[in-house]
């Protein structure tokens, strides 16, 4: 049949067929997604800013500045009274007292002009626990600089979510790892060992999946002594966010783990006499992590979402401990809100950040599938 | 309801064939291959089917011995029962686990406002609570209250767990069920143009529109339209009822009034999920539009609409309702910290003003309470797939 | 002799891809007489299936049709060039389906999974005509009798996935045939068909077709079918017609060396034991990547050959 005898391929495809290796293919389809890719670029730099927090936040977290207390954000400027500066610089503030509302009212004065030093000194801190410092990445010389404005205690918002994005993100990480560990070792289990075991394995995954997951997670936080330290309440938290939160991943990974086992090459590769560890890391394994690990990707904000909403009622993550949803605690009434809307920050940074992970693992589960050619462009 | 469906047909008999009658149980593969050669046995076919009616009549028995063959949606209802045995024994573990118990709670805030309590009046209280007993007992003593309706006794309030759950309850499913409508009256038309024009701008506008839904906490959405209500409208927003109404008797006026409270918990509620289903729907319905049967469809002379409508999209929503199962667990959660924040007189403040006291009845029958509605969402969801989908109701 | 029901004439089709615009089909040409059998024969990627789906305007983005036109004459009513339809033209839909059908190459995933057979068989009549729905499934029916299948009152309430590959093929063709079609296109039909269950399917659309007296395009790249079914015969290659004859013309005296090679390629054509050509060796060094236009020669025939080949051919 003529099938079985194809004509050569024209010349002008050869070169484009011979030479491109799964992995070049994978990070080809990847490349075109460029949501995927920019989502990268932000998730490293909030990751980079999360790790150098305490050079970057022009502030301590505690730091409490009592001349600006609920101040809403300053801009940074270029042009004074008398024209352009090269060296941005801030406007501090007025405040007045509303003889009507009894509120603080805050307004620029342009008399007070403090312009930025970079990596120059400020509050001291200690990078990592490790290295003592006092330079930060700017500091506003003469007076203060809240880029995101102060919260009722005058500590500076913006410090406060790099300081938050380090607890959050990380803590996005960690569970996400516990629940990789949960997940494969349950889907690992029940896809290998089959029969009864699968059985109970899926039930108890569905009964899981079914269970109304908030109320569970906040009588879960609710048993958490509040004498416990706050690296101790840190890890409770992680592990809480993990126990409910593994069913997903456990579920996909058997379901790949038997897809693959019944995978012809899975098949030829045993009847070639392959020994089962050599089926499993040369044959399965290469499959297999592409999609876990874009299923670990899409669970991140599964994650940083469980820790928002149980820090932001109260019975997660508890101050001094500083994250995103602790932060938001602050803005639980629309009194807080509409006069200091600013508060509401940190959820702008905990929806790039979800939505940078989202994006990410769509862009990595399109370039796991050898088989999306993506044409259709 | 059950159609017997015979495998043994699509393997054994030649399509020229005489089919066989439909005589035989519902058959499962093992049956199929088992009837096989005698089906094949084409010349004495009288006696072939005598000899299988015998035969399926004995396997009709063994079938009923081994499992009961009942109805679908039975054999659902019936499964439910260990599930939910075993989420009440989990739910009970949880809500036992924070070290202490009411009296210690209660005993704390006594103590710290002066009132001295002796050991014997302890010993009582505990004993009251059944808190003295092995915790097995106590879980048996709430579960088998919980059963026939008597959920136990709230010691924050005072008042059978009865009496204050009820109302809440019908509020939380009012608010998860107008979500749930929410969802699919949104989500449903969005989804399917989203994929017919795909890469269009509005697909696009659309797909950045879910995406941010996807990602915005439910309370941080309910935040920002306290903060867009008061700015915007200048009326603090909050509540399922004006202060006139709020403990005013039901009435035409109360409800009208209930309804323009609503809609404000049910986007806050829903969007999320719809911008899930949105997703969903339409990656989906991309998948179904390339297939061939389509494009069988396409080459009938189907015209457009018709082909969208009554092809892929029965198809697609079949994931889709699936999904909408799972998304009641997003839901309930997502009513939970709403409810919170927005000040509504469900079960989410409740139950965590519950919790923090340690009120284990109340706590504790909430989060079944919960489970139960969740659990009966599921088997709606099934029920549904199974009456869209015949491929469902033969296995 | 009639004028053939469908005319074809410089057909060109693209596909959009990542690299870069890829043709389909160029400058493809060719007549369906009426009422006869013509099969297209070619490998995978020749665009034997793309010039089917261009006849039905199926061709779906990024794919598109550039040029050409193909001209229907229907049995009643004036010729018209389906490629200038507009997407709404209404006499499109009364093409597909009402005067050309066509049959799929799997018919395990050509009908809806979850509509019954019934159904789906008087969908194809009711878009067309205008009658009831207990009409059209007694019209379905009689069909899918007349296709082979037995037992209608059950049959017609059962699901896709209650059938054998063989009966669901059964139940395309009913579908297809169902409006009386003047050309029914077949897509392999029976490529993706147990060997026995090929042989019954090409004999019911073989003797469908001496019944009802429709024309038949037949896509297939097996030569053996080609020479049980078909009246004429269009060899494609890498989207452009190599060579247009009768059945004799083209299996006895192939003109091109494609097809040639195409011939001693068939499993049985050499003695067994001994390797089956591949087209590579037979072709040589003949050029058979270089677009020729096509050339019609004294008996009917067309083929697309350099200019010093065809003078050869010409000659003998």
């Amino acid at each position: 049949m003529s099938d079985a005898t194809a004509a050569p391929p024209p010349a002008r495809g050869e070169a484009l067929l011979a030479t491109v290796t799964p992995r070049q293919l994978a990070w080809r389809r990847f490349k075109r997604h460029r949501l995927a890719l920019v989502s990268a670029v932000v998730l490293g730099v909030l990751y980079l800013l999360a790790l150098f927090c305490e050079l970057v936040a022009p502030y301590s977290p505690q730091t409490r500045n009592v001349a600006a207390i609920n101040a809403p954000p300053m801009g940074i400027r270029f042009f004074h009274t008398d024209g352009f500066h090269l060296r941005p610089f801030v406007y501090g503030y007025d405040m007045r007292v509303n003889p009507d509302t009894w509120m603080r009212e805050y307004t620029p004065n342009v008399g007070k002009r403090y312009p930025l030093r970079f990596f120059a000194s400020g509050d001291e801190h200690t990078l990592w626990n490790l290295l003592p410092s006092t330079r930060h990445l700017f500091v506003a010389e003469g007076g203060y600089i809240h880029l995101f404005g102060t919260d009722q205690l005058g500590r500076d918002v913006f410090s406060r979510i790099l300081y938050g994005a380090r607890v959050s993100l990380s803590i996005g990480v960690a569970g996400v790892v516990l629940t990789f560990v949960l997940g494969i070792l349950f889907g690992g289990v029940a896809g290998y060992l089959g029969g009864i075991t699968d059985r109970a394995v899926q039930w108890f995954i569905a009964v899981l999946l079914a269970l109304p997951t908030l109320p569970l997670w906040m009588a879960l936080s609710a048993a958490l002594p509040v004498s416990w330290s706050p690296l101790a309440v840190y890890f409770g938290v992680t592990v809480i966010l993990s126990l409910l939160g593994w069913p997903y991943l456990a579920r996909q990974v058997r379901g790949r783990f038997l897809a693959l086992r019944q995978e012809d090459f899975v098949i030829a590769g045993r009847l070639l006499g392959a020994g089962r560890m050599r089926v499993i890391l040369r044959h399965m394994l290469p499959n297999f992590m592409s999609h876990t690990i874009t299923a670990a990707t899409l669970a991140v904000p599964f994650m940083i979402l469980g820790e928002t909403a149980l820090s932001f009622l109260g019975i997660g993550l508890r101050p001094p401990v500083v994250s995103w949803g602790v932060l938001m605690q602050q803005a639980q009434n629309w009194q807080v809100i509409v006069m200091t809307p600013w508060l509401l920050l940190p959820g702008l940074f905990v929806i790039i950040a979800v939505t940078a992970f989202n994006l990410l693992g769509d862009g990595l589960r399109d370039a796991a599938d050898p088989y999306n050619t993506g044409g259709l462009e | 309801m059950l159609r017997a469906s015979a495998p043994g047909l699509e393997r054994k008999v030649p399509d020229m064939d005489k089919p066989t009658d439909r005589g035989g149980p519902p058959a499962d593969d093992a049956d199929g291959l088992s009837a096989g050669p005698v089906e094949n046995a084409e010349p004495r076919r009288g006696i072939a089917r005598l000899l299988r009616a015998t035969l399926a009549r004995g396997r009709l028995l063994c079938a009923a011995i081994a499992r009961i063959r009942l109805p679908y949606a039975v054999r659902r209802m019936l499964g439910m029962i260990p599930t939910l045995a075993f989420i009440s024994i989990i739910i009970f573990v949880v809500i036992q686990l924070p070290p202490g118990d009411i009296v210690t709670s209660t005993l704390d805030r006594l103590q710290a406002s002066g009132v001295e309590v002796s050991e014997e009046q302890v010993q009582n209280l505990r004993a009251q609570y059944n808190l003295d007993k092995h915790p097995a007992l106590q879980y048996l003593h709430w579960i088998g209250g919980f059963v026939v309706g008597d959920m136990g006794y709230s010691y924050m309030f005072a008042r059978p767990v009865n009496e204050l759950i009820w109302e809440r309850l019908g509020y939380t499913l009012l608010i998860t069920i107008s979500a749930m409508l929410f969802t699919w009256a949104v989500a449903v038309p969005l989804g399917i143009y989203s994929a017919v024009r795909q890469y269009s701008i509005t697909d696009y506008t659309l797909t950045a529109i879910a995406l941010v839904g996807l990602a915005t906490p439910p309370f941080l959405l309910a935040l920002v339209f306290l903060y867009v209500g008061f700015e915007v409208f200048g009326i603090p927003i909050g509540g399922l009822f004006s202060p006139e109404y709020r403990e005013a008797p039901w009435s035409m006026e109360r409800l009208g009034d209930l309804l323009t409270h609503l809609w404000i918990p049910m986007v806050v509620v829903g969007l999320g999920s719809t911008a899930v289903t949105m997703r969903i729907l339409r990656a989906n319905l991309l998948d179904e539009l390339k297939k061939p049967y389509v494009v069988t469809a396409r080459a009938k002379g189907v015209r457009p609409a018709r082909l969208v409508l009554k092809y892929p999209f029965r198809i697609a929503i079949n994931p889709f309702i699936s999904t909408l199962g799972l998304q009641l667990p997003a839901l309930v959660s997502g009513e939970a910290i709403v409810s919170i924040v927005l000040n509504l007189p469900t079960t989410g403040k409740m139950l965590l003003d519950a919790l923090l006291a340690q009120d284990m009845y109340l706590a504790g029958s909430v989060v079944m309470l919960l489970a139960i509605l969740i659990l009966l969402g599921l088997l709606l969801s099934d029920l549904m797939l199974a009456w869209i989908d015949p491929r469902i109701r033969y296995e | 002799m009639t004028a053939p029901v469908l005319a074809i004439r410089d057909l060109a089709v693209e596909f959009k891809t990542d690299t870069g615009v890829t043709p389909a089909l160029s400058g493809v040409s060719f007549d369906v007489p009426r009422g006869q059998v013509t099969a297209i024969v070619g490998e995978s990627g020749s665009g034997k299936s793309v010039t089917a789906n261009c006849v039905m305007r199926l061709v779906q983005p990024p794919g598109r049709i550039t040029g050409g036109s193909i001209r229907f004459a229907p049995d009643a009513g004036d010729a018209f060039d389906v490629v200038k339809l507009a997407d709404r033209d209404p006499r499109l839909y009364d093409l597909r389906g009402g005067h050309i059908s066509m049959v799929f190459q799997e018919p395990m995933t050509a009908l809806s999974p979850v509509h019954d057979i019934g159904g789906q068989v008087a969908e194809a009549i009711l878009c067309h005509r205008d009658i009831g729905k207990e009409a059209a499934r007694a019209e379905a029916a009689q069909m899918l009798e007349r296709v082979g299948l037995d037992d209608m009152e059950r049959r017609m309430g059962m699901y896709p996935f209650e059938f054998s590959g063989g009966m669901r093929q059964r139940v395309v063709i009913a579908m297809a045939l169902v409006c009386h079609p003047e050309v029914l296109i077949c897509d392999e039909p029976t490529t993706a068909l147990d060997v026995t269950i090929q042989a019954e399917i090409l004999t019911l659309i073989r003797s469908l077709q001496h019944e009802l007296g429709n024309s038949v395009i037949f896509i297939t790249h097996d030569l053996g079918v080609v020479a049980q079914i078909a009246d004429h015969v269009v060899v494609m290659y890498q989207g452009r017609v190599l060579e247009i004859g009768t059945v004799r013309q083209v299996l006895k005296q192939p003109l091109h060396p494609y097809t040639r090679g195409l011939l001693q390629a068939i499993p049985g054509v050499v003695p067994p034991g001994e390797r089956l050509a591949t087209i590579a060796s037979v072709v040589g060094d003949a050029d058979i990547e270089t677009p020729h236009p096509l050339v019609a020669l004294a008996d009917g025939r067309q083929v697309s050959l350099p200019p010093a080949q065809l003078r050869r051919v010409a000659r003998s």
